[in-house]
């Protein structure tokens, strides 16, 4: 058959592209602006080239930020992935027992960040808060706002209480797509339990772990709202990850040339990180 | 190896079963006896993949008792009772390789290596799927996979009992016929109870020496294929074999002879006294002759299938078929006798015996 050529088509994504023109491309561009740019005020701006570049990726502060961002998501993937099967695992899958479940799983989903944020940090405070009053009570000496220990584990308790709903709706539906026929077939020939999840529900469950790892990556490499507004960043610089550091530094300090170097840094690093994940669990799974 | 017997075995899917309706299996008493074929067949929805599930223990009966060899297996899990069973649509463990999968079985009940893989070797011969037992799975046709179904089945020789619940519905022909034969060799050498499910005839008569008929939860007939063909118990084991079916017709059946119409039928003994409800006279095709003798029928068509023809007719207002030989000819006013030898009574769709 004879392809017939017809840019005509071209004009339909004009309309997108410009959107996406106005939402990404130009603010992104004026960061870009920004970061090669130094200004003494009066909106006077010279040429300042590599130097807020070479400011940055000499910082101690910028690569401990970096290091918590790192160790932070680390944790939050070691917890959050094994966790979320698990529950996944353990749902019904059938039964009234379902909408139960999944209404149950996705409520901490449908809370706005800097909700869950409140609700952390009111709830772990050791004067009212039921969390730190209780742990107070029961003799721990428990308290984030000057213990960066304390402060940690309830950043991640909170991230974990928040996200874990998303890693076990993705892994629910991947099992719930397994014809019983599966798992006839796996009694019939004597498959043990851990048998059966790893050879037909993990296989099952790969491609949409695969987004679940990926998102969580992400999200929580650039979480900012929720430890922002239990501890501020604190205590110290403890729970200063990047994105607030960011924040920091653009509005607080307004260093305007760094600020915008160190996002497009930051960008740059979020992007290459999840390429990384991303080829590397396709090839896994491709070679699967 | 073992002698299966279903004691009264009733299911309901449904929790609270009342009329017989919501049974999908109405009562199933009937044993398999230890080392027989079984081919069980049946329509669409009639309860042979509930039986079979029953077996192996995937479900458990509503009512009834299942005994292997005479021991009470009602309440063991599927892995206790030693069941091979093959599903109607394959099931693969994708990530592993055909070789695996068919190991899998075995390395689950703990089988030392060497014999795994002198067993699995000899089922990949065996399955014609020796060439790719390197292969993942996953990338495999419907067929290939189904063969890797059937061969985690045949691969366990020691098991008490084989169900195949319609496991060649996806093979080609060609290949259908290569495995039947298989199967039947390897029932030979290994002589373990086996059960067939099918909704083919031809399947189940050229397969079994036992051939289960099930209709609507129950079933209806066990016999040879002889035995279904000549004395079909049920009028639907007289439609559901044979080709074409048994014709069956009303009829008022008054001491040795059956009167249908105006026509008058000497039946080859009399039916025991007193039968009640509605009263069928069932003949298959093979034993109405077609001559210039008998009672007249009006023909409206003849169908040519090669080794013989069918004949439809009309008679005494009701559609009959007929088989002649290739080479007969259709007489200019024709007329059909039945042979006694074919003639079987129904009273309420059961057939009633018949003194001499
Ligand atoms: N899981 C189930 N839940 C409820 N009803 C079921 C279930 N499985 C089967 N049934 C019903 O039970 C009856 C018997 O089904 P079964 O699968 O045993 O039939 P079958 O003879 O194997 O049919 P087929 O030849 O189509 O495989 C059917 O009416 C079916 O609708
Ligand atoms: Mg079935």
């Amino acid at each position: 058959m004879e392809r017939t050529w017809n840019n005509k088509a071209w004009f339909m994504v004009l309309p997108v592209l410009l959107l996406v023109a106005f939402s990404a491309i130009i603010p992104l561009m004026t960061v870009v602006n920004y970061s090669v740019q130094d200004t003494f005020g009066n909106n006077d701006f010279f040429w300042a080239g590599s130097e807020w570049f070479d400011e940055i990726l000499h910082s101690d502060r910028f690569w401990e930020a970096m290091g918590r961002n790192l160790v932070f998501s680390a944790i939050i993937l070691i917890i959050e992935i094994p966790l979320g099967i698990f529950i996944a695992l353990n749902m019904p899958k059938k039964g009234w027992g379902v909408p139960v479940c999944l209404v149950l799983m996705a409520l901490p989903l449908l809370i706005p960040w800097n909700v869950v944020g409140t609700i952390w940090q009111v709830f772990g405070r050791v004067d009212i808060g039921l969390l730190g009053y209780s742990l107070r009570a029961l003799g721990f000496n428990y308290n984030y706002v000057n213990d960066p220990f304390d402060a940690w584990i309830t950043v991640i308790v909170m991230d974990v209480w928040h996200w874990t709903s998303l890693v076990v709706l993705l892994c629910y539906a991947g099992l719930v797509s397994i014809p019983d026929a599966y798992y006839q077939a796996a009694k019939i020939d004597g498959a043990s339990r851990w048998a059966i999840f790893r050879y037909i529900q993990l296989p099952k469950m790969n491609r949409v772990l695969l987004i679940a790892v990926l998102l969580r990556f992400m999200d929580s490499f650039m979480i900012y709202t929720e430890p922002f507004v239990v501890t501020g960043g604190g205590p110290g610089n403890t729970t200063t990850f990047l994105s607030i550091d960011l924040v920091k530094l653009a509005i607080g300090e307004f260093n305007l040339g760094e600020a915008a170097a160190m996002s497009i840094v930051y960008f740059l690093i979020i992007m290459l990180l999840s390429w990384v994940f991303y080829t590397v669990m396709t090839a896994y799974d491709a070679e699967q | 190896m073992a002698r299966i017997d279903c004691n009264h075995i009733r299911h309901a899917y449904g929790p609270h079963p009342k009329s017989d309706k919501d049974y999908a299996l109405k009562e199933v008493h009937h044993a398999f006896e230890d080392g027989g074929a079984y081919a069980l067949l049946g329509p669409s929805g009639c309860g042979k993949t509930t039986l079979l599930n029953i077996i192996s223990g995937l479900l458990y009966p509503s009512h009834g008792e299942l005994l292997f060899d005479g021991k009470d297996v009602t309440n063991l899990s599927t892995q206790e009772r030693n069941i091979a069973q093959v599903f109607q649509f394959p099931v693969i463990y994708d990530t592993m390789t055909v070789y695996d999968n068919l190991a899998f079985p075995l390395r689950n009940r703990g089988v030392p290596e060497p014999d795994v893989d002198r067993k699995v070797r000899e089922t990949l011969d065996m399955t014609g799927l020796a060439d790719m037992a390197k292969r993942k799975a996953r990338g495999l046709t419907a067929d290939q996979k189904q063969k890797i179904s059937l061969g985690r089945g045949l691969v366990r020789s020691d098991v008490n009992a084989i169900l195949f619940d319609e496991p060649l519905t996806v093979i080609d022909p060609h290949m259908k016929w290569v495995l039947r034969s298989q199967l039947k060799q390897l029932h030979r050498r290994f002589g373990f109870t086996m059960v067939y499910v099918t909704h083919d005839q031809t399947e189940a008569l050229t397969f079994a020496e036992n051939v289960v008929v099930m209709y609507e939860g129950e079933i209806v007939q066990i016999g040879s294929p002889a035995e279904l063909f000549e004395r079909p118990k049920h009028t639907f084991v007289g439609y559901f074999i044979g080709s074409p079916g048994m014709n069956v017709m009303p009829v008022a059946v008054e001491g040795r002879s059956a009167r249908l119409g105006s026509q008058t039928i000497e039946l080859p003994g009399a039916p025991r006294a007193g039968i009640t409800g509605a009263i069928e006279l069932g003949i298959r095709p093979e034993y109405i002759r077609l001559g210039a003798s008998g009672m007249p029928v009006s023909i409206r068509k003849v169908e040519d299938i090669g080794r013989h023809k069918v004949v439809r007719a009309s008679f005494e207002g009701r559609d009959i078929a007929a088989i002649i030989g290739e080479d007969e000819d259709i007489p200019a006013d024709p007329k059909i006798a039945f042979d006694p030898a074919g003639i079987n009574i129904y009273a309420d769709s059961w057939r009633v015996e018949m003194g001499g």
